[in-house]
């Protein structure tokens, strides 16, 4: 089978000296894998690299075997490749419904179908529903996470890259957060996940990626990884 | 009281031009974060097209129409070969004032420094109530349009996509080209729009001014600037505020006190907002977070 994201030898930086070195790993359709590290690891440069806001020095990105090269961000969303970066970039002044809309604009020409897809999300999130007409800047930071795992839901992408997603909630959001990602899996949605709560990830992905000084030290399956002391003590943390 | 309902009804007709005219520093603030500094001049520049096509028409409509049009494109012109290019803030103001003394004298060249009178399409003849001059049907035309343009406005923003990619493109324009709205199209667009309502601002401030000349519009985006930041210069609705705020203080000022005072008091006002409200009297959602 094809992979869903499929990433070799990416090497890129912020102008400098490189940030990540060589790094290559895959996510198949369906599955979710969790990319993990330190703090400063190169978890979010990667994924800034891989949906093309960070340009490679080297490597390859492609999607569903699709070389993404010379391919713009914007069409990479178009594509179906979703990026939820870190501190979830919901657009605080715009409500909620508007933001779930924003989200599918480039995926749903018919304004039937983008209200079919919202009102699915609706579904998932029912908090959410419960607050459409509220802005972005009122909702609490768990709600704010749902509103922007939501949206980038309601363009149906077959690849999701997610940052930090626990950063800053109640283990009972986080915990819900992470069956969501699971189900949206198991329906065929490939996910890769950099995450600093390790555990929680491991806990739900099928595969781990262990980066260290941006470079790619174990990829595993994540049980392995969750069960091998000596990795993480050294690189892990717990 | 007479005087001071003629001299309000009169402040309110200009403060919706000027209200209009901040509306276009406002969109492009809010789209690209670069203060216009060439809204004036590239207003002028539409304002020549549209007093030519309706010499040559016979109609001031058509004017207006190919002047609007005039103006967007020369917008739109303006942000893809010179302002997509302005990496500060400052670059961009930098870049502006040279495009506002670029256009200026090639209009001196072309046009000539002389003043050509524009004359209004509907009489500028106050109405009398009683004795009492109560604005003509000239107020009137200037006050519908400005108030159906900032409504027809609003409804884009707020009841379309084209407008829900306006807006995210200006608040947060990395998520959105993650979300895969063209952020660099959607500028272009915010530019044009502007520069469309802007020239739209000029033509209807013309008829009341001693007549269309390269530095026209140069005391009319000093106010226009001012109202922007009384108003807010995120806030579409401070301009609307800060628009007729300004009109009629200018309006009452000049009534009782002489024109020669009139800088000096919208000077004032400006001081005392930055000084009390540095956010402007109708705080955007950034500016009520902070």
């Amino acid at each position: 089978m094809t992979p869903a994201l499929t990433v070799r030898g990416l090497t890129t930086g912020y102008g400098g000296a490189p940030v990540l070195h060589d790094v290559t790993l895959e996510v198949e359709p369906g599955a979710l894998v969790a990319l993990v590290g330190a703090n400063g690891a190169g978890k979010s440069t990667l994924l800034r690299a891989v949906s093309g806001l960070l340009p490679l020095a080297a490597g390859t990105v492609a999607l569903a075997g699709d070389d993404l090269h010379g391919v713009g961000v914007e069409d990479r969303a178009r594509r179906g490749l979703a990026h939820v970066p870190e501190g979830r970039g919901v657009v605080v002044e715009l409500t909620v419904d508007e933001n779930l809309h924003l989200g599918g604009l480039a995926a749903h020409r018919s304004a039937s179908a983008r209200r079919a897809a919202v009102d699915e999300v609706y579904a998932l999130f029912p908090s959410l529903d419960r607050r459409r007409a509220a802005l972005g800047h009122q909702l609490s930071g768990g709600e704010r996470q749902m509103l922007a795992i939501g949206r980038a839901l309601v363009a149906r992408p077959r690849v999701l890259l997610l940052d930090e997603p626990s950063l800053g909630l109640a283990p009972q959001v986080v915990a819900q957060i992470m069956a969501l990602l699971r189900t949206r899996c198991d329906d065929g949605l490939a996910v890769l996940l950099a995450e600093q709560n390790v555990a929680a990830a491991l806990s739900v992905a099928d595969g781990g990626v262990v980066l260290d000084l941006g470079r790619v030290v174990a990829a595993r399956p994540a049980r392995d990884l969750a069960h091998d002391e000596a990795l993480r003590h050294a690189y892990l943390g717990f | 009281m007479d005087r001071f309902v003629f001299l309000v009804g009169g402040g309110v007709a200009r403060g919706t031009v000027l209200a209009l005219f901040a509306l276009s520093l406002v969109l492009i603030w809010r789209a690209a974060r670069i203060v216009n500094f060439a809204a004036g001049a590239m207003a002028v520049v539409a304002a020549y097209v549209a007093v030519g096509v309706a010499q040559a028409t016979g109609g001031w409509w058509w004017g207006a129409l190919a002047g609007v049009v005039a103006g967007g494109l020369l917008g739109a012109a303006v942000e893809r070969g010179l302002m997509r290019y302005a990496t500060t803030p400052l670059g961009g103001v930098i870049l502006a004032i040279g495009l506002v003394m670029v256009l200026q004298s090639a209009l001196g060249i072309v046009a000539g420094p002389q003043h050509v009178p524009v004359a209004p399409p509907v009489s500028d003849q106050p109405w009398s109530l009683g004795g009492v001059p109560v604005g003509s049907p000239y107020d009137v035309l200037v006050v519908a349009v400005a108030l159906g343009l900032m409504l027809g406005l609003r409804l884009l923003f707020t009841r379309t996509t084209l407008g829900l990619r306006l807006r995210a493109s200006a608040f947060a324009p990395e998520v959105s080209r993650l979300l895969g709205v063209r952020v660099a199209r959607m500028r272009t667009v915010a530019w044009a729009l502007a520069s469309a309502v802007a020239a739209l601002a000029a033509l209807l401030l013309l008829p009341t001014e001693l007549g269309l000349n390269p530095h026209a519009t140069d005391v009319l985006f000093v106010l226009a600037f001012t109202v922007a930041v009384v108003g807010g210069l995120d806030s579409p609705g401070g301009a609307l505020v800060g628009g007729i705020g300004v009109g009629v203080l200018m309006s009452l000022v000049t009534g009782y006190l002489g024109a020669g005072v009139t800088p000096i008091a919208v000077l004032a006002l400006l001081v005392v907002v930055l000084l009390v409200r540095p956010q402007g009297l109708v705080a955007g959602v950034e500016a009520r977070r902070a």
